[in-house]
């Protein structure tokens, strides 16, 4: 079976999980592609941990504001019956369980649902920003990623080797080959994504996956 | 109301010592003072402590620096703390050649750290970083069962903030998501500078749009670089 790698399909199985009046912290990076894929009837309340809540889409060219960012520093605009307020409050917010999915990128994500993302020693050391506090405070913590590596390795793993942004806080694994519940030390995969099939993923991951009973064989769109 | 005096970009670079903490408000380079930080730029003082959110950005392919990260390039920090530095290649750069010693803090530990200190208090329990490289060397403490982190407040000689708004007493107003660390450090530090976009009469800010309180700020800067 070929791989193409498809992170809109990622973004938009994510995109699903959301019911009206829940809050959201969307991650920088693929994580932050979920936004354009939320049902119009679906009406979310996006946090931006650098202060704002009701974060709306980038302006027009020209509109920008310097004092209006997202957690990235790209420009943004802020939602009718939205707010701002400082790090402090915003981190309450976070670690009060007050956002209910917090989605974020991965370099490594284990079935004891342990998650790495900010630190690969002596190569790249970005810093962990609020991802820890968001795996921590988040009601679900959902990591999205590329199933695979460049080199072609899968990015779920029995254990991670890198550096922990967060120990045991991960509940659901989102690939663009399918959608996996993590419970008692293992993958539960709950949705396969067309083209690919169950075997398939067993096979090309090296974890321990558990296909469920009702695992059902899904078409993205 | 007393007013604080006004002074000059320079002069308020002045007011930082050699071998001083330093926090500087601003999140990637989004709510700095850059005017302040282009000041002490010049002066050039080395050996300070930084404590910040981020150290902004610096692509060393392209050259292009913002916020904070000129003060990098000009290794004047012997010490930077702050959650995040993937933005900027120069520091990691002198953390990875042993030039700098870099912490990182997750974010909210660094807000609260610097809000506890702000406001007397002796740390607080957080369950973030448990069971990460975050842990060690601190006290973990069961409560309910369950592990929290004994994170210590966090002090700096000197803070330099940005609002977009001062009256002459020091009330403060921030701007949208400038805000970020900018109150919270107006309140943590010896000695705190704020630079203010527009700088009006006391009695000009409604009391009920104050964000900073007038006690917590020493001088005044007014804002000649808003670009970051």
């Amino acid at each position: 079976m070929e791989y193409i790698a498809n992170k809109e399909n990622i973004a938009k199985r994510i995109a699903k999980f959301f019911k009206s009046g829940e809050v959201v912290n969307l991650g920088i990076g693929l994580p932050t592609l979920v936004g354009n894929y939320v049902p119009k009837d679906v009406t979310i309340v996006l946090q931006s941990e650098n202060g704002m809540m009701g974060l709306g889409p980038a302006p027009a060219k020209g509109e920008e504001n310097r004092d209006l960012t997202n957690a990235g520093s790209a420009p943004v605009t802020v939602q009718i019956g939205g707010c701002f307020f400082d790090s402090a409050t915003s981190f309450g917010i976070i670690r009060g369980g007050h956002v209910d999915y917090t989605v974020l990128g991965v370099l490594e994500v284990d079935q004891e649902g342990n998650l790495a993302n900010y630190k690969v020693p002596g190569k790249m050391v970005p810093g962990m920003g609020g991802a820890m506090d968001l795996t921590t405070g988040a009601r679900v913590v959902i990591a999205a990623t590329l199933h695979f590596e460049p080199s072609g390795a899968s990015r779920m793993k029995r254990k991670c080797t890198l550096p922990l942004t967060a120990a045991r806080e991960v509940n659901v694994v989102v690939t663009d080959l399918g959608l996996f519940e993590v419970m008692g030390d293992r993958f539960y995969l709950t949705e396969c994504f067309e083209p690919y099939t169950p075997e398939w993923i067993l096979e090309k991951t090296d974890a321990d996956i558990v296909v469920k009973n009702d695992c059902r064989i899904v078409k993205i769109d | 109301m007393i007013e604080k005096p006004i002074i000059s970009a320079a002069e308020a670079a002045g007011k930082i010592r050699e071998g001083d903490s330093l926090m500087v408000g601003g999140f990637l380079a989004c709510g700095s003072p850059h005017t302040i930080i282009q000041a002490l730029k010049e002066k050039g003082t080395k050996n300070l402590t930084l404590i910040c959110n981020d150290t902004a950005a610096h692509d060393l392919k392209s050259g292009k620096i913002t916020g904070v990260g000129y003060l990098v390039q000009g290794k004047q920090f012997k010490k930077i703390i702050a959650s995040h530095i993937g933005l900027n290649q120069e520091t990691q750069r002198q953390m990875n050649a042993g030039e700098t010693v870099v912490e990182l803090v997750p974010q909210g530990t660094l807000a609260e750290q610097v809000r506890a200190a702000g406001s007397g208090l002796g740390g607080f329990l957080t369950p973030t970083g448990v069971g990460t490289e975050v842990e060690k060397g601190k006290q973990v403490i069961l409560v309910n069962d369950r592990p929290f982190l004994l994170e210590l407040p966090l002090k700096a000689d000197v803070a330099i903030i940005k609002a977009k708004k001062a009256d002459r007493a020091g009330n403060l107003v921030y701007n949208a998501t400038a805000r970020n660390f900018n109150p919270l450090m107006a309140t943590a530090a010896n000695l705190v500078i704020a630079e203010a976009e527009e700088i009006v009469e006391i009695g000009e800010i409604d009391p009920n749009e104050v964000h900073t309180p007038s006690i917590f700020v020493d001088f005044l800067v007014k804002a000649e670089r808003l670009e970051w």
